[in-house]
């Protein structure tokens, strides 16, 4: 069973059906019991770091992610979901973030037209189970003007080119981010929400 | 890179597609979930439902619309026509869609822009602009379907609705509508390069030369069709094949 996290964060019924179209169970919800029995974890999410930050608090889900986590459970966080993997965002002034992941979130800041709103493809610059199926120039669908920076760059899967690099998949042991919508991004992306629905299955 | 965007437009009325199409493949031209499906596997980048139902009462349809288009279609889509307050909006989003496209209430209520930005995102909220050319030769913007001049200059109108918080300008030429002379590329490319957040041209494309005048000459980050596609003139590969083979940043 894969629980999309619940945090008032946005449209999820594209995450729910992909996962259904793949054959896998899942649930959204914010209840600590019904997520504690998920094998793996997705946080999704639209919208600013810190409000982000605040509704998982307020849900008191911090620590049932962090838990997941720390018993090997897969974790997906997807647009603000990946953001909020990192340390530190620096939308409407810092505030701190889950810390799973070492590094900043930071505005972009390319010359050209913020946000970066559309298709862009992908350079895959180290394997991840995340991106089986996938390759170099597949397009995903980006809609954000922040970004990460991991501070070890060993966690960076695949990148894009908006006039400057865009981290755009990360993996670290069994947790992942995506900076694109894969639940929009068309058959690439069910691919991709599928192979973590795989890992998920293979954990349990 | 970023690619330039190809999107469908689909006119609908009480929850069926108007000026439906007719393709071998598409059981049901009517129904604006075929179509929309139809479109995604075509390679469509995004899609466009303008609402044109008249009647209040029979709005709810398209949330219904936008309920099974979400569950069916996995690239992203906009609603357009009869989006009025805040709650249009989270009833149209909640339901699945992407994005809201305002017209005539984002001119008559600029807070409105600002407003849903703040709660949905700017990302969600688009401005959509129908612009006129006057006999001096400036674009001036209407509402109502086209009915009200409102007067307002268009260049300065789109930067004011970038500094309300839209996320994308959806720009129609009223004078070319329907023509298929081709998007107006001198408005076009003056609202584009005004404004720092993406433009959707739209209105009069008769071929693909014209998509592709629209994305390179006219700067539009995306195109925005119907007839051509609708009446299978072209499909969608077929246009994408065409700009590709120009140069042109396409996904495929």
């Amino acid at each position: 069973m894969i629980g999309i996290i619940d945090y008032g964060r946005g449209n999820i019924s594209s995450v729910e059906t992909a996962l259904e179209k793949g054959g896998f169970e899942n649930i959204t919800t914010d209840d600590h019991e019904l997520l504690r029995k998920c094998d793996g974890l997705i946080l999704p999410g639209v919208g600013a770091f810190k409000d982000g930050m605040q509704d998982l608090e307020r849900r008191g889900l911090i620590p049932i992610i962090k838990e997941a986590v720390a018993l090997g459970k897969p974790l997906l966080g997807i647009c603000l979901g990946l953001h909020l993997l990192f340390e530190v965002g620096e939308e409407d002034g810092e505030s701190a973030g889950l810390g799973i992941l070492e590094g900043r979130v930071e505005r972009l800041t390319t010359t050209l037209k913020i946000p970066h709103i559309g298709w862009n493809d992908l350079r895959i610059v180290s394997p991840s189970p995340l991106l089986d199926g996938i390759e170099d120039g597949d397009n995903f669908y980006f809609v954000h003007s922040y970004q990460a920076h991991p501070v070890d760059r060993s966690v960076i899967s695949a990148i894009c080119d908006y006039g400057q690099e865009i981290v755009a998949v990360v993996s670290h042991n069994n947790v992942f981010g995506v900076q694109f919508h894969p639940e929009k991004s068309s058959t690439k992306g069910m691919v991709l929400i599928q192979n973590f629905g795989r890992l998920v299955s293979k954990w349990s | 890179m970023l690619k330039k965007r190809i999107i469908p437009c689909l006119d609908v009325r009480e929850g069926r597609v108007v000026k439906g199409i007719n393709f071998v493949d598409i059981t049901d031209a009517g129904d604006p979930v075929e179509m929309a499906k139809f479109y995604d596997k075509e390679g469509a980048d995004e899609l466009v439902f303008l609402d044109i139902t008249a009647s209040h009462e029979k709005r709810d349809t398209m949330i219904e619309v936008v309920r099974q288009t979400a569950k069916q279609v996995f690239i992203p889509f906009t609603v357009g026509g009869g989006i009025k307050t805040i709650e249009d909006m989270r009833n149209i989003l909640r339901a699945g869609a992407d994005k809201v496209s305002i017209n005539s209430p984002a001119i008559l209520n600029k807070n409105l822009i600002t407003q849903g930005a703040k709660i949905f995102g700017s990302q969600c909220m688009v401005v959509a602009i129908d612009a006129k050319k006057n006999d001096e030769g400036i674009y001036e913007a209407y509402i109502n379907g086209g009915r009200i001049n409102t007067g307002l200059e268009v260049i300065s109108w789109a930067k004011e609705a970038e500094a309300y918080g839209a996320g994308e300008i959806l720009l129609t030429s009223m004078d070319r509508d329907g023509t298929k002379d081709g998007y107006d590329l001198e408005l076009t490319k003056l609202v584009s390069e005004a404004v720092s957040i993406p433009v959707i041209a739209s209105g009069g494309v008769g071929n693909l030369e014209h998509l592709y005048d629209g994305l390179v000459e006219g700067k539009a980050q995306a195109a925005l069709a119907a007839s051509i596609f609708h009446y299978g003139t072209y499909s969608i590969r077929e246009a994408k094949k065409y700009l590709i083979d120009k140069g042109v940043d396409i996904r495929w």
